[in-house]
């Protein structure tokens, strides 16, 4: 029994021991190397650290830049009015996800299908292609929402032009598809504006696509398997680890959704309060009104959500997402 | 293998079939690539339209003018008028309730074309006509000699402090023993979830305090603290270069800042390029750091934030906003066509990698 005790002492002081083994040798090394690192150290200390707590400080405060004289602690009475009062914190949240839960899986599969085509052996031109599709990611995204604004525009914008050109609908017009002044619509239509973004997710599914062993096509191929067949049971698990980190920054993305509605129109929620998305209630209370407790709760609540949804894909990503041997460590 | 290909298509042989396998995939691509394209040429088609085509009902798509014709001295406008089978365009000369007469532009010798029906129901003919001093108009109205400086010269300052830091710290990361070297790498990948929003009401305030809102070094010195996609990509290219010179340097005497000057970094230029470009189209595109920090300070603003206020502005000139567009999209693309490759390669391994 004394000897399991002596064990279980050991721990800490193997540790220790350890850390005195370093020879002057490897303690100049480590020196140096933090050296190397220490932009990153100061920069995560002092731009993302302090002010994350600090922000949390913020959040129990009543706080307004203008009169800081008169900021005083409130405890948690910022916390207690967005969860519990405030029903524009819920609201402008769910038209977020409502928001994401279209945009996000029409950009991911826009993604995946530019893609497998470019991945198609039988393109001719990939690169011309692959350059062309990305291109408009290239654009600033002001200019993207302002060109869409009017190509979309009821009366004038070609997308409409087009859908009664082949279907035979009235598209055109005051009675016709009012993207973005239908409530209905508008998702639709900001999925649209983000669908020019797509050529980073495109680029990296194509080398997700590209890095899947030509040996399991092969096998499949002998097996009779069809080119459906392929993609479902093949190629889709294969980049599944891909798609997973994209969902990731995906969802985080599409939680600060900020910039279409903000520049077509300015934040107002048009219509119908439609495109109030969180972003933009965060930044109408902290710097519009200036109520700056009350945007740092804002900010904390909006942490907390992009944490447990980041959780809740980890969690379900052993369901679905496949790594191929010792991958799974890195 | 030829029992399978004779299966599936006896009618054509192996490379029949891929011929046809091209031609469809490859007409497919331009179709989707063309309706993904088509808000650009929308823009482009725009941008170089009269005021007078933009508030005209009826006008085409393109940018053009209603056609006129000069007849005898006189000015007149030209229809698409409808006679036997063809639609052609004439002059007309005398309107008339029931009956008008024209001119055909092309044969004006003929004399005049008596016409049956009411002139009120044709359409006009337009000919082709861009307006390239819309370009000019927004180039001016924007202001944009002041938007592309001040963008420059942020993407330039913030890129040389984005691209030194990370790759010191890419290479403090790659080449170093340092106890709990895994933890911090980690810890500097998470920053990524990290919802902006959540350091930006303190660091705001303190920015307020130095008196530094309503300036630019707001949104350059954190640029010189390095970020984690910019470091993983480099830290990846690091660890591909032979420890070999490292080495011999070190034994003629060189330190690390020496070797990572004479050895990492000259043997680095693609990664360091596609990290540059990273952060050049990053800077080109920051909006919500300069909407904050420079608010009511247009002499500082960047292209995004003029281009914004140039569209609250000039609503009513569809034109002029997209030439507005264009112009400001003319240089990130522009570069991108130049440097894709180096680029592409950074997008793949900060994606795929991680």
């Amino acid at each position: 029994m004394a000897y399991v005790a002596d064990l279980r002492l050991a721990r800490p002081r193997k540790g220790k021991a350890a850390r005195q083994k370093m020879t002057p040798l490897q303690k100049k090394e480590a020196l140096w190397g933090l050296l190397f690192l220490s932009p990153w150290m100061i920069g995560f200390v002092g731009l993302y650290l302090l002010p994350m707590l600090a922000s949390f400080v913020f959040s129990l405060m009543d706080f307004n830049p203008a009169v800081p004289d008169q900021a005083r602690f409130i405890g948690f009475a910022n916390w207690y009015r967005a969860l519990f009062v405030d029903a524009e914190v819920r609201l402008s949240f769910l038209r977020t996800l409502h928001f994401a839960a279209i945009s996000l899986p029409a950009s991911l599969a826009l993604a995946l299908f530019l893609a497998i085509l470019l991945n198609s052996k039988h393109l001719i031109g990939v690169r011309l292609f692959r350059t062309l599709f990305y291109m408009p990611a290239m654009i600033p995204t002001v200019a993207t929402v302002i060109i869409w604004n009017g190509v979309l525009n009821e009366h004038t914008g070609w997308i409409n032009m087009l859908i009664e050109r082949v279907t035979g609908i009235k598209a055109t017009g005051p009675e016709g598809l009012r993207w973005l002044a239908d409530p209905k619509l508008v998702y639709y239509a900001y999925t649209m504006f983000g669908l020019w973004g797509v050529g980073p997710a495109m680029v990296i599914f194509l080398a997700g696509l590209q890095g899947v062993p030509t040996e399991l096509y092969e096998a499949a191929e002998i097996d009779g398997a069809s080119w459906f067949q392929r993609l479902i049971r093949i190629t889709f698990p294969m980049i599944t680890p891909v798609i997973f980190y994209q969902l990731v920054l995906g969802v985080i993305g599409s939680l600060q959704t900020f910039l279409a509605p903000f520049v077509l129109n300015n934040g107002t929620g048009f219509p119908e309060g439609k495109t109030r998305f969180y972003m933009i209630y965060f930044y109408k209370q902290s710097f519009t009104f200036f109520n700056m407790g009350y945007g740092a709760t804002l900010a904390w609540l909006m942490l907390i959500v992009a944490l447990i949804l980041t959780i809740i894909l980890f969690g379900t990503s052993r369901y679905w997402v496949y790594y191929a041997g010792e991958e799974r460590s890195s | 293998m030829t029992t399978h290909i004779w299966l599936r298509g006896r009618r054509f042989s192996r490379r029949a079939r891929q011929v046809i396998n091209s031609i469809l995939v490859t007409a497919l691509a331009l179709v989707v690539l063309f309706l993904f394209l088509l808000p650009m040429l929308y823009g482009i088609s725009t941008a170089l339209k009269s005021d007078a085509q933009i508030s005209q009902i009826g006008a085409p798509p393109w940018p053009a003018t209603a056609a006129t014709y000069v007849y005898e001295g006189k000015e007149y406008e030209v229809y698409r008028v409808p006679i036997g089978d063809d639609v052609k365009p004439l002059a007309l000369v005398k309107k008339g309730r029931t009956v008008s007469y024209f001119v055909d532009p092309d044969n004006p010798e003929a004399g005049l074309i008596e016409w049956q029906g009411s002139w009120r129901n044709l359409e006009r003919a337009w000919k082709l006509d861009p307006q390239w001093n819309n370009l000019k108009d927004a180039w001016t109205r924007i202001e944009f000699p002041k938007l592309l400086l001040n963008t420059l010269m942020y993407a330039i300052v913030t890129m040389i402090g984005a691209v030194g830091s990370a790759a010191l710290v890419a290479y403090g990361f790659a080449r170093f023993r340092i106890p709990k070297k895994d933890v911090l790498f980690m810890l500097m990948l998470s920053v990524v979830i990290l919802p902006g929003a959540v350091t930006l009401i303190p660091t705001y305030f303190v920015w307020l305090r130095l008196g530094l809102v309503g300036t630019w070094w707001p949104l350059i010195i954190p640029a010189y603290f390095s970020w984690g996609t910019n470091v993983f990509l480099l830290r990846q290219f690091f660890m591909t270069i032979p420890r070999d010179l490292d080495e011999a340097a070190m034994i003629d005497g060189a330190n690390p800042f020496r070797v990572f000057l004479s050895v990492i970094l000259p043997q680095s230029t693609s990664a360091i390029t596609a990290v540059a470009l990273f952060h050049f189209f990053w800077a080109w595109n920051d909006f919500f750091g300069p909407l904050i920090y420079l608010a009511g300070h247009p002499e500082k603003f960047p292209i995004t934030i003029g281009l914004s206020t140039f569209n609250t502005l000039y609503g009513r000139f569809g034109n002029l906003i997209q030439a507005g567009t264009l112009i400001s999209a003319v240089i990130p693309v522009l570069v991108f066509f130049f440097a894709q490759r180096a680029f592409m390669q950074g997008v793949v391994i900060t994606g795929v990698e991680k």
